[in-house]
């Protein structure tokens, strides 16, 4: 099988397994021999599942063979390791799950397997979703496919770093304040985070449970709207879920902006990302405007409050929801004289740094006589913000800004929490207010101190449940700038 | 720990008790409250359980409709207000068996607020507590402790823990410090019960944890406005003990305060062998449960046309009932509350009233022989061959003298035999009571003339034989004979022929 294939999108490859000119057995044994070369390197899976994958690949060869139709048929996918796979270890990048192993199957997984994906490995990540790096994982370095000494972003950096690298077409990301949209920036991807509801959450493990979403990471804009066609839509297990027709997006994929209102913020200044980055985004407008966008200025005043709102929300929720992590029924225990001891004794050997500030950081906003002034506080900024956006979307139908503040960094430049905090500045209020976003290629800047050219990525957002629109928006500036093709990971060379 | 002494009644009268009770009651529903696991008391260990309700990992709830319908029927049954809007909140503390170290349930908007408990007393006068809160939770998994001897924690060795209960819907009812007597603690508790009963929301067996209770007991000096320092007594596993454990613990704290002591804010347990309370453990530092809606879950909103719809399937209250029977139709307070405890028994007596209109004749048919021929073949009487409109139609002819309590009685086994209306049994064989004097004097004639050794006993002084000639009578009439004629005639002729 020809590198062409592995490197060929989702669609090529399942339109090619559904034409029965491939097997999905074929493809998945080149994904794993892709994997194989590359991911000693890379370092994006916890866990490749090998004879697993070539038995689904088998099952996917059957229902073709059966005369069935699917969507995404013999499509290699990497989960990313915080969504249940039945019979896979699922980690959350923590040691507290190290050897934890699934006794059920995530609802979105379930669905993308449901329509042909073959599960190839379950990816890296922050642990617990907690971080934009993927350093904050215990158990393993991921690596940048565009520049080795590099993060891939995170938390779903693994996922992000597999589809770059080839050893996916699609990856499972969640994303919580922006934990798909930004590593899919540093990776050269499309990285898609749906309405908040629109995909169910059944079976991801929860970090911050009003804020989690579950999307894809895929190379072209048409995967991103397949893989979330198949994904999308109410699932009677998540009460959270959205019951209402998803309008699929892959169909109605578009070549042109005509008649679409563009708002910028005029609160992202992107002068403050350095000239280089400046320039990109400028351009990137451009070319917007070029494919028949008329671009509006907007405000969004409350924005800059996302960041603080955030880290109230989220870690209050991560705080309640990270409790059943005792020892007591699963998972790690660190024995103790007794039940107390053991709580803090596995605890405190389970999780690692920035999942205990978070729990902290949440116990006290939620304690009494705190409560009010910063859960209550923050909730209440958190419908300001979403205010600002139904307001702006009064007079544009999407919004543009950056993805991320910067393009992916060295490992270990970020060790002050906060500086990593600010890397979602661009993509935490969106979250804030459910929406959808993306992250698309808009061009390649150099680091400062750096030897390769490393991606940017625009992000586009809609109003709630405008999927369709939003995906159709992406397609067609993906389509007329193909910033995406211009360089290849340096991975590809060494595996060849 | 001191024991209770025997507190004098006149140093009782000097004190007030004020008591609240605490109640958590398992929903009857088919599945547990936040997943689809089957809810039944029971079963092998961790054999009804899933993902949810062991809060693997990524596992949401979903909630249970039925849960918070039979919630707002509980509400509306209580007179308590359903707001348009409620949520669920989280209590978060560690406990090993409770599977997501928090608990699921509602802090400041539950599903219903307000409402009261009317009780009735055993000599029928009426009484009336608020509710502080109903709200809707979930129950915790059961821990057992092993290696201690005594299955508590202090000592053991280790502990198992038992999933099958965790998640089942709970509703914790708080009421107000409204009661100031361990019996209104008892009568309270037994109308709860039984409203809850007849909605059919739970099976409220305390044998088995769908019902446990704990009370909150203070005293005051009597006339006093404030509240004491309370005592939450636990442990309490009947309504006998509930009563005992208060009664118990009022007069260890008049003895306290009595002896120049203080009572001391503490959760005391009920030791039902010694009968006694028994300290637990004092005041515990006041716990910060760090409650907030839990984002799993989306606001619950409540049409005002649902509340109506429940409202109507609600049955008649059982205290509204027990006032129907007691004050409008005279019944004693034991009868009326044998039959509001037994609800087909009483829509059984409802309709027999309705069509007799003589309650107290149904009342002793229904729960005298009828009762009695339930509990030999352990047929309900709603659910046997007697027809309410066959009693009414027994009611009858007993109330026109047509028949006399023997035969009536006679006819009420038939009837439970299948044998259908008792007029028509009365009419095919003839058994209408003979009230016509010139028939009754015959038989009492025939029986003086047959008897004339008895009659020289009656007049030699043994009244008591009189008995005997009745019955020889009645015999005579087959039954027949107006037993009030019999008795005046007898008595009429005894007296006559003795001058």
């Amino acid at each position: 099988m020809s590198k062409e294939t592995i490197e060929s999108s989702a669609a090529a490859i399942a339109g090619r397994v559904g034409a029965r000119e491939l097997s999905a057995a074929e493809v998945t044994e080149a994904a794993l021999g892709r994997i194989a070369a590359s991911d000693d390197a890379v370092g994006a899976y916890l866990t490749v599942l090998g004879d697993g994958a070539r038995e689904h690949a088998l099952r996917v060869d059957a229902r073709i063979a059966g005369g069935e139709s699917l969507p995404l048929a013999g499509v290699p996918l990497a989960v990313k390791d915080n969504m249940c796979l039945t019979g896979t270890r699922t980690t959350c990048g923590s040691k507290i799950l190290e050897n934890w192993i699934a006794p059920y199957t995530a609802t979105a997984v379930q669905r993308l397997l449901d329509a042909g994906c073959v599960p190839v490995g379950k990816t890296n990540m922050d642990e617990f979703a907690m971080g934009s790096s993927c350093e904050n994982s215990a158990l393993g370095v991921t690596r940048n496919p565009y520049d080795l000494s590099r993060v891939p972003g995170g938390s779903s950096g693994g996922s992000a770093a597999a589809v770059a690298a080839f050893e996916a077409a699609i990856g499972t990301g969640s994303d919580t304040g922006g934990s798909i949209r930004e590593p899919g920036a540093f990776c050269n991807a499309i990285g898609f985070k749906p309405t908040y509801g629109r995909i169910s959450r059944y079976g991801l493990i929860a970090f911050a449970s009003s804020l989690d979403q579950i999307g894809p990471l895929t190379r072209t804009v048409e995967d991103a709207a397949l893989a979330y066609d198949a994904m999308a839509g109410f699932d009677p297990m998540d009460a959270t879920s959205v019951d209402r027709p998803v309008e699929t997006a892959a169909t109605h994929l578009r070549r042109d902006l005509k008649g679409v209102r563009i708002g910028i913020a005029r609160e992202f200044d992107t002068a403050k990302l350095g000239a280089e980055s400046h320039a990109c985004y400028a351009r990137a407008y451009r070319d917007l405007e070029a494919l028949g966008a008329e671009l509006v200025e907007i405000s969004l005043p409350t924005a800059d409050y996302g960041l603080a709102t955030y880290y109230l929300i989220a870690p209050a929720e991560c705080s309640s929801n990270l409790a059943r992590f005792d020892g007591v029924r699963y998972g790690l225990r660190v024995e103790g004289d007794d039940v107390q001891a053991m709580y803090e004794a596995t605890r405190a050997a389970g999780f690692g740094a920035e999942v205990k500030r978070r729990i902290l950081i949440g116990t006290y906003a939620l304690s009494s006589g705190y409560y009010d002034a910063y859960y209550v506080r923050a909730q209440k900024a958190r419908t300001l913000i979403a205010a600002d956006f139904a307001k702006a979307f009064e007079t544009c139908d999407l919004i543009a800004s950056p993805a991320a503040s910067s393009p992916a960094f060295e490992f270990n430049a970020k060790s002050d929490p906060y500086s990593m905090y600010l890397m979602d500045y661009y993509t935490i209020p969106f979250s804030l207010a459910g929406l959808p976003a993306l992250s698309v290629p808009c061009g390649w800047v150099t680091p400062e101190g750096g030897s390769s050219p490393m991606p940017m990525g625009l992000q586009l957002a809609a109003p709630l449940f405008e999927e369709r629109a939003l995906l159709g928006a992406a397609h067609a500036y993906e389509v007329a700038t193909s910033h995406a093709t211009r360089h290849r990971p340096r991975l590809a060379e060494v595996a060849k | 720990m001191t024991a209770a002494t025997g507190v004098s009644a006149a140093l009782r009268s000097k004190y007030e008790a004020v008591i609240g009770i605490e109640c958590h009651v398992e929903l009857r529903t088919a599945t547990k409250m936040f997943c689809g696991c089957v809810n039944e008391f029971g079963g092998e260990p961790n054999t009804k359980v899933c993902p949810v309700c062991l809060a693997l990992p990524g596992a949401l709830p979903v909630p249970n409709r039925a849960a918070i319908e039979h919630m707002i029927r509980a509400g509306l049954a209580f007179g308590a207000e359903i707001p348009a809007f409620s949520k669920f909140d989280r209590k978060n503390y560690f406990y090993p068996d409770m599977p997501k170290d928090y608990q699921i349930s509602q802090y400041d908007m539950p599903l219903t607020q307000g409402g009261a408990v009317t009780y009735w007393r055993e000599d029928g006068t009426m009484g009336r507590c608020a509710l502080e809160r109903i709200h809707l939770e979930e129950d915790t998994g059961k821990s057992t402790h092993a290696g201690s001897g005594d299955g508590r924690i202090a000592g053991s060795s280790y502990s198992l823990v038992d999933f099958n209960r965790a998640g089942v819907p709970l509703m914790e009812c708080v009421s107000k410090p409204e009661i100031h007597s361990a019996q209104d603690a008892v009568a309270f508790l037994e109308a709860l019960k039984r409203t809850l009963l007849q909605l059919g929301v739970s099976d409220v067996k305390m044998e088995e944890g769908s019902l446990r209770c704990d009370a909150n007991v203070s005293i005051r000096l009597a006339g006093s406005a404030e509240l004491g320092t309370k005592a939450e007594i636990k442990n309490m596993n009947s309504f006998r003990s509930v009563g005992r454990a208060i009664e118990s613990e009022i007069d260890r704290q008049i003895d306290v305060v009595e002896s120049g002591g203080r009572v001391v804010q503490e959760t005391r347990g009920w030791d039902e062998a010694r009968g006694v309370t028994i300290s637990m453990r004092s005041k515990e530092q006041a716990h910060d449960y760090r409650y907030f809606p839990d984002p799993d879950l989306v606001p619950m909103e409540v049409s005002r046309e649902r509340v109506e719809a429940l409202r109507a399937t609600l049955p008649e209250a059982p205290w509204i009932r027990f006032t129907r029977y007691t004050a409008e139709m005279g019944l004693s307070p034991t009868q009326a509350t044998q039959l509001v405890d037994n609800v087909p028994l009483a829509d059984f007596f409802d309709r027999c009233v309705t069509a007799s209109k003589n309650p107290q004749q149904a009342t002793n048919f229904i729960l005298g022989d009828l009762s009695r021929l339930a509990n030999e073949s352990g047929v309900q009487v709603a659910e046997s061959k007697v027809r309410a409109e066959d009693v009414a139609e027994l009611v009858a002819l007993v109330e026109g003298k047509i028949v006399n309590s023997k035969i009536a009685k006679s006819l009420l086994e038939r009837m439970w035999a299948g044998e259908g209306s008792p007029k028509a049994i009365v009419e095919r064989e003839g058994l209408a009571q003979t009230s016509d004097p010139g028939a009754v004097a015959r038989f009492v004639d025939e029986v003086l003339a047959a008897n004339p050794n008895v009659v020289a006993d009656f007049r030699a002084g043994k009244t008591n034989v009189a008995g005997f000639l009745v019955g020889q009578i009645m015999k005579a009439s087959r039954g027949k004979a107006d037993p009030e004629l019999v008795n005046r005639m007898l008595r009429e002729k005894l007296a006559a022929s003795d001058e």
